[in-house]
């Protein structure tokens, strides 16, 4: 506390404000643009396979209304199961398979942490959608497929999309524990930081990653608002947070357990 | 992957110390988190008008990957201390236990609490023997939340250097590649195993706490 205390908290900024100024920091293979493409590609795999896995199996099971306590289970499960202990048994089981190269494992773990969100999410949108509206699409002789495409989709999309956003920032956040088993990213500069004691370039780096996962989420945000029909807007039962399990929960924060 | 159960049987002490060392991070956290978000929620009770800034600052805390977050606090708190990993720890779960604690607060109908006051209850009496009993569900509810997000979370703190379960994943399970598997796979599984126990714990303890809920249920 006191005066000397605030001098070195000045004093530390200065150092971080110069390694951001200093270009080896921009540079190179450890550099800030080469590991920030690495994260945002090795993020943008993960999400596509989530989707890919999650949306197909959300929309099914919320149309149908079959599976839907096998799949709350298994998301609810899900928050128990560390994102770190995912990533490192997927690295160990990849490894005498000679496929734990790079961000691999990485990827195969962030993409089962987002696939729980979507999955959720499109099942619960689905649902809330009024039966009454389905009666009438079906009225006005609409197969099944139709009935979805064109009612219950477009209705349920703010859900769908808020989903998709938790996923989305959960991923890019967990992303930065790929360097914890190989997988570059962010992460590898604030392990290396910690390795070698260097708090300049842990505190610089943490602040990109901070920043990268905000703005991940007012992306999101803003496809979620851009998207939703304008009818639907103002409505006052349309969520714009991610739907919730069962009383309170649900909640997936974006920390990369 | 290989298990050896023999390296389980011959490593008990070490796999039990960190487990230990990873119920109390996690302990610590929620206990500290509660406090404070009590706290927050006895002010908002009184200054409703602070709820959206409370739930701001704890909202953009939460949206900080965990790394991130023990990496901005060590040139204040130091590499690697408990107090690093608390900090961040405690202000993830502050997100979902005041918002659950001021909507459980919230959900209390209004004649019951013209009721109380009408009896001659003073507000903080109110607090203590009407509103916080009904809302008990929806608080315990967020405190399952917080409990299974931190015990999956302490895994962490291994890369900033401490124990827990995250050190058997990490530092005797990646990093040792093909002989880690062992102590890797024992740190997921107990990770999940203490999830799971902290869960049912705390759903005991609801239905413990509100037997009125459980004879409404029944009839």
């Amino acid at each position: 506390m006191g005066a000397t205390e605030g001098v070195d908290v000045i004093e530390f900024l200065g150092e971080v404000a110069a390694w951001f100024a200093d270009p080896g920091t921009w540079s190179g293979q450890n550099g800030i643009p080469a590991r920030l493409v690495e994260h945002l590609w090795v993020s943008a795999i993960s999400l596509a396979a989530s989707l890919a896995i999650g949306l197909p199996l959300g929309l099914f099971i919320g149309h149908t209304g079959r599976g839907a306590l096998a799949a709350v289970s298994v998301a609810n499960i899900g928050r128990a199961v560390p994102s770190l202990g995912l990533m490192g048994i997927a690295f160990l089981a990849l490894l005498p398979l000679g496929l734990a190269i790079g961000p691999l494992p990485a990827i195969i773990a962030l993409a089962a942490l987002g696939v729980p969100p979507i999955l959720v999410n499109a099942h619960a949108g689905l649902r809330e959608v009024d039966p009454e509206l389905v009666e009438a699409a079906r009225g006005v002789g609409m197969s099944e497929w139709q009935v979805l495409w064109r009612v219950e989709v477009p209705v349920a999309l703010p859900v769908i999309l808020a989903g998709v956003r938790t996923s989305a920032v959960q991923i890019v956040a967990t992303a930065t524990l790929a360097a914890a088993v190989g997988g570059g990213t962010l992460g590898q500069q604030i392990l290396i930081g910690f390795n070698v004691g260097d708090q300049v370039r842990i505190f610089g780096t943490a602040l990109v990653v901070a920043l990268l996962s905000i703005g991940t989420e007012l992306l999101f945000a803003w496809i979620q608002r851009a998207a939703t029909s304008p009818g639907l807007r103002g409505r006052p039962h349309v969520p714009t947070q991610p739907a919730q399990v069962g009383r309170g929960g649900g909640e997936s924060g974006s920390w990369g357990s | 992957m290989r298990i050896d159960p023999a390296w389980i049987v011959n490593n008990l002490d070490r796999i039990g110390a960190l487990t230990v060392e990873h119920v109390y991070l996690t302990v610590l956290a929620v206990v500290i988190g509660f406090a404070i978000s009590f706290a927050l929620t006895v002010l908002v009770r009184a200054r409703p008008g602070l709820y959206e800034p409370i739930l701001g600052v704890t909202g953009t805390m939460y949206a900080i990957p965990s790394l991130a977050l023990f990496a901005l606090l060590t040139p204040i708190t130091g590499v690697g201390t408990v107090l690093t990993a608390e900090i961040a720890l405690v202000s993830y779960t502050l997100l979902i236990l005041t918002r659950n604690m001021v909507e459980g607060l919230r959900g209390v109908p209004a004649d019951v609490l013209e009721a109380a006051a009408g009896m001659g209850y003073t507000s903080l009496q109110r607090l203590v023997r009407v509103e916080l009993p009904l809302a008990l569900p929806v608080v315990i509810a967020g405190l399952r939340i917080a409990t299974v997000s931190t015990v999956a979370l302490v895994t962490v703190t291994a890369l900033t250097g401490l124990g827990g379960l995250g050190y058997l994943i990490i530092n005797l399970g990646v990093q040792r590649g093909s002989f880690g598997a062992t102590p890797a796979l024992t740190g997921l599984v107990l990770c999940v195993v203490l999830a799971v126990a902290a869960d049912l714990l705390l759903l005991g303890l609801q239905r413990a706490l509100t037997p009125w809920a459980r004879r409404r249920a029944s009839t």
